[in-house]
């Protein structure tokens, strides 16, 4: 994200540290940084955050978004699940879409101006596997392509290249992104290569949050661990600043009970509210698997799916108004996904099975109003072989925000997310106005970089080595290794440079990657005709 | 009954013995009869040997207790071969070159010893983490850690691996010889000032170190005198190394010949004093009178019990554990196996209240994790240069979490055996903990990469090896039946199974598919990197646990 020119700014980017908070687990990409700082520090947030909301299990987005305009194609296709038209939510000024009847937060957030329903997001040659579509949407991948990183963990590396050398520095104490709900996610994992070499540590927020973990039994086993634990919490003093931040809000607005989103979606507004500078909060929940028993026979607008789109839409509708009333509505910015979206066709068990394209919500005060794209073509007669086709690729929406909300320029948004993908008009750009500062990119020590970037052909690297043992690979996007210009002993410190040939390799992106002993810093560079 | 309430109701009728802490436990030498399940065998192996691969859990749970720890203590592999130059890249060695052994070669030059002295660091870290299934490599550091010294000071390459090889082939044999050989060992002699040790100035270097650190310890019940100190000092003058074959002599002209009376805690002994070759004869009296002490024998127990069992030693310990084990050790004459066979085959050790309380130390630490995950290193037969490249940066991490093999601190070896009352906490604080995740994250995210080889934490092997790695249930089990000592509860079990395995879902079978899935195709992209993916981020989590930190 590019930062307004008079805010400092530096985030530690890496560090997986999987934890709970109240009750959920919570991944941060951290540095350490003085609790005293945290105390002291309490100054006014001003940039802007995005929540990212993952539908486990693939949900039915045409059980969701509902194509008015074509309601007899889509109940034909699945007369057992079709929601009844009379039932249908309503959007102000927009006849051909509707919501789920369980939706009433979602439809009060458009008629509220704080929602853009993008239609039919997918990609080319859609993978019916859960985990295999995940690790897509994640990645940010080609459906034929295996990444290894996440595409918030790339755009993080971009902006914090130098991490975590020289970091934590004063202007960012905060972890740069906290998942909640869930440990492992590829979507905030930054190249593989430069992200382990820091501290993970679950355990430190164990006396933190109170619950969950195994208690320490009373014994010298016992005894150990909880000493363990404590250095552990002790050693990261990003705990300290959870703490500091969820302290500094007193008073929240109400949100839904028995709705564990709702309850991560708290746990972000507070920490936001906070003085947390995170940027990426990334909550979940799942059960979208709705291969049968999707709704009530009696009543296709009640049952296990309506249930998960209320426990949705209540807990997005909540966090909004709880933004409103904590004065940072204009700094949030959120987004749903699913792996997939089902079948058009609905099966004989009252519900659906995997499919492709499915709408994705983009909420928040700055938010562009408005339904992106227009109702999937659903075909007379539908097969249970026919799936919803994209209008947008997924990366579309990453880009948008990326571009729109964190101010990332073109040629580094194509290093993230390897190619140039339709920026639309999801997210009032006018964000980033003013923005002309990136202080992040000298925080902390540079160890490697190159020039130009973009190149075409021959780039110059530059790099600082400690001595002894020193490594230059180059990387391409699919982690495979394609140069090593530099594998050798320095007698002693310093600062040198290499020349990457990139020959006839084809443009894209690749990394450089520095291992020094126990250190590692990479570069990426984007080659470009 | 529960162990502990046996315990307690136990300890009522036997206040005389009470436990300092109350989670400590009454047990003692009394043979282990209880289950021998994969339990009791991880836990033997993780105290004995450096980590616990799967390989060697399902190879001593086909024997029994008493045949495992026979074969734990008596390692049937041949020696390991001496270390290779791996230097002359950057020092030239004549009297050994590129790839073979500089051990037989003495060499006065500062900077061949150099090489030499890094190499044999390299090299030791490469015998232990291609270890037998014995007890052979933790003793050896265990009598490294106890009489300790530095290569740095050494200096000479020689001397230091000649040392080395003398803890590895007498540390399982009788202690009293080892204090023996160690006392004239050259290293020794120069470690500790022996060899410039002359009637005419007598230096008490090794003398005191000797009773202090070596045999007696210290304590209320030692009592010797700084003038016992003086006349051992003075008996063990004459020792010198010949610079041109590099062995022990004995120069009678630099030996004191008077006779030597000590203090009444030695009962007014007198050590007669000996002219000409016998003078070398006072040494073994010295060490006989030494021994005749009681102390020796419970101060080694203790220094065992603190590298293989827990470091409280309370009143219960001390009676019920300690002075049995020291009758044991007198009675066999100082034979140190008979000492840890009684140990390791006691209910004491088996005690549940014993089991996951060691702190791994960094060694145990990086090379129990080198072993469990079966992290491939480069053949030494083929390649030694890239094998020791590899070895050395594994013997850089462990100096970078506070032990550096072949130099601890000072003569008193690490702080975490000695140092009251922290003991092995000390291993783990706000340096070193960070430290221990770095290493593990950067071995399982991207390894180590040196002259196009790489070592890594693959988890594909390690998971091919368990019994039924496509239930995500008994993946997860089965996993931390090698790498955990701490039981997890099952509700932290389900939620890393499906947080991590099951990518949110809640259906086994996913897991299951993916896996069969990778096992009939293994060369498709895509399939391997859904598993790898996830049993990267489920293998680094469970590192980062503090559970992970205790053995």
């Amino acid at each position: 994200m590019r930062r307004r020119s008079f805010l400092k700014n530096s985030i530690p980017a890496a560090a997986i540290l999987p934890a709970l908070v109240d009750g959920y687990t919570v991944k941060a990409f951290h540095a350490h940084s003085p609790l005293m700082q945290a105390l002291m520090n309490p100054a006014i947030e001003t940039d802007h955050v995005l929540v990212i909301i993952q539908l486990s299990g693939g949900n039915d987005g045409l059980n969701m978004v509902i194509p008015i305009s074509t309601y007899g194609d889509y109940f034909n296709a699945r007369s057992n699940v079709a929601i009844a038209q009379n039932k249908i939510l309503k959007l102000d000024g927009y006849a051909n879409t509707g919501l789920h009847p369980a939706m009433t937060g979602m439809q009060a957030l458009y008629n509220q101006k704080k929602l853009n329903i993008v239609q039919s997001v997918g990609y080319p040659q859609p993978n019916f596997s859960h985990f295999r579509a995940t690790d897509i949407w994640m990645s940010g991948s080609d459906a034929d392509q295996v990444v290894n990183t996440g595409w918030a963990g790339r755009y993080l590396n971009t902006e914090y290249p130098n991490f975590p050398d020289g970091y934590p520095n004063t202007t960012m104490p905060d972890p740069l992104a906290i998942q909640i709900g869930s440990i492992a996610s590829l979507t905030l994992q930054g190249p593989a290569i430069n992200m382990g070499m820091s501290i993970t540590n679950p355990t430190s927020f164990y006396n933190l949050i109170n619950n969950v973990l195994d208690p320490a039994p009373n014994t010298p086993m016992g005894h150990e661990l909880t000493y363990i634990r404590t250095i552990a919490n002790q050693t990261n003093a990003f705990a300290q600043r959870i703490i500091a931040a969820a302290m500094a809000v007193p008073q929240q607005g109400a949100y839904p009970q028995d709705n564990s989103l709702a309850d991560q979606l708290k746990i972000v507004a507070r920490l936001v509210k906070g003085g947390l500078k995170t940027r990426i909060y990334m909550v979940g929940m799942g059960g979208f698997d709705t291969h049968s028993s999707q709704v009530e026979s009696a009543d296709t607008s009640i049952g296990f799916h309506a249930s998960l789109l209320k426990e949705l839409s209540d807990a997005v509708k909540a966090f909004m108004d709880d933004c409103q009333f904590l004065g940072i509505q204009d700094r949030v910015m959120g987004l749903t996904f699913s792996e997939f979206g089902r079948r058009i066709k609905s099966n004989s068990s009252m519900g659906t099975d995997h499919g492709a394209a499915a709408p994705m919500f983009i909420f928040g005060a700055k938010a562009v109003q408005g339904v992106t794209g227009t109702n999937p073509t659903i075909p007379g007669g539908a097969s249970v072989n026919d799936n919803i086709p994209h209008q947008y690729d997924f990366r579309s929406i990453y880009a948008s925000i990326l571009e729109r909300w964190f101010c990332v320029p073109p040629t580094t948004l194509q290093t993230i997310l390897f190619k140039n993908f339709q920026s639309l008009n999801i997210v009032d750009n006018k964000a980033c106005t003013g923005v002309t500062d990136d202080p992040n990119q000298s925080a902390g020590e540079q160890l490697i970089t190159n020039y130009p970037n973009p190149f075409t052909t021959t780039t110059t690297i530059k790099f600082k080595t400690k001595g002894k043992h020193t490594l230059i690979q180059i990387i391409d996007m699919l982690g495979r290794v394609i140069q090593t210009p530099i594998d050798k002993e320095y007698t002693q410190s310093g600062e040198f440079t290499v020349d990457f040939n990139s020959g006839a390799l084809p443009s894209g992106v690749y990394y450089a990657r520095l291992q020094n002993e126990q250190t590692q810093q990479v570069r990426p560079m984007l080659k470009v005709r | 009954m529960d162990r502990r309430d046996f315990l307690t109701a136990r300890r009522k009728k036997a206040p005389a013995i009470l436990s300092a802490q109350n989670f400590r436990t009454q047990s003692g030498l009394t043979p282990y009869v209880g289950p021998w399940t994969r339990n009791e065998v991880q836990h033997l192996l993780k105290r004995t040997m450096f980590g616990s691969t799967k390989a060697d859990i399902d190879y001593f749970a086909a024997r029994t207790l008493d045949q495992a720890i026979n074969e734990l203590l008596n390692p049937v592999a041949a020696l390991p071969a001496p270390p290779l130059n791996d230097y002359s890249e950057d020092v030239p060695d004549p009297g050994a070159p590129a790839g073979t052994t500089w051990v037989n070669n003495v060499s006065e030059n500062d900077d061949i010893n150099e090489g030499r002295r890094f190499s044999f660091k390299h090299w030791w870290a490469g015998v232990m983490l291609n270890q037998d299934r014995s007890i052979r490599e933790k003793i050896t550091l265990f009598w490294a850690d106890h009489f300790g010294t530095e290569t740095y000071t050494i200096n000479l390459g020689h001397f230091i691996y000649r040392h080395n090889n003398l803890l590895r082939t007498g540390g399982l044999g009788n202690f009293k010889t080892l204090v023996k050989n160690v006392t004239t060992d050259p290293g020794m002699l120069i470690y500790l000032n022996g060899f410039l040790n002359s009637a005419s100035a007598p230096d008490e270097n090794y003398a005191r170190e000797l009773m202090e650190l070596f045999t007696l310890g210290k304590g209320p019940t030692v009592a010797y005198t700084e003038d016992d100190v003086r006349k051992a000092a003075r008996i063990l003058t004459g020792w010198r190394i010949n610079p041109t074959t590099a062995l022990t002599t004995f120069d009678p002209a630099k030996h004191d010949s008077n006779n030597k009376t000590f203090s009444s805690y030695f009962g007014g002994a007198t050590i007669t004093g000996q002219t000409g070759v016998n003078g070398e004869l006072e040494t073994d009296d010295l060490i006989n009178m030494i021994f005749s002490k009681d102390e020796v024998s419970k101060y080694i127990c203790r220094s065992i019990y603190r590298w293989f069992v827990y470091y409280t030693l309370d009143a219960a310990a001390e009676a019920n554990v300690i002075e049995p084990l020291a009758a044991i050790f007198r009675t066999s004459n100082y034979d140190i196996k008979p000492v840890l066979s009684a140990l390791f085959k006691s209910e004491h050790f088996f005690d549940v209240l014993n089991q996951g309380c060691m702190i791994k130390s960094p060694v145990d630490q990086i090379v129990g994790c080198m072993r469990e995950w079966k992290v491939a290193f480069p053949p030494v037969a083929s390649e030694y240069q890239d094998t020791y490249n590899m070895w050395g940066y594994i013997s850089d991490w462990m100096g970078t979490m506070g032990q550096d093999i072949g130099d601890p601190p000072n003569v008193s070896g690490w702080p975490a055996y000695y140092q009251e009352p922290s003991f092995h906490e000390i291993w783990i604080n706000h340096d070193t903990l960070p430290k221990r995740n770095q290493f593990t994250d950067s071995m399982i995210m991207s390894g180590f990469t040196r002259n196009m080889k790489k070592i890594i934490i693959d988890p594909i092997p390690f998971t091919l090896a368990l019994p039924n790695a496509g239930d995500p249930n008994a993946l997860l089990s089965d996993t931390l039946a090698v790498i955990y000592r701490v039981p997890l509860s099952d509700t932290v079990k389900q939620n890393l199974k499906q947080s991590i395995l099951l990518s949110g879902q809640t259906q086994d079978y996913y897991w299951t598919n993916a896996w069969n899935a990778y096992v009939a195709d293994p060369t498709n992209m895509s399939t391997a990197a859904i598993i790898t993916n996830r049993l990267k981020s489920l293998y680094q989590y469970l590192m980062n646990l503090s559970e992970y930190q205790l053995s």
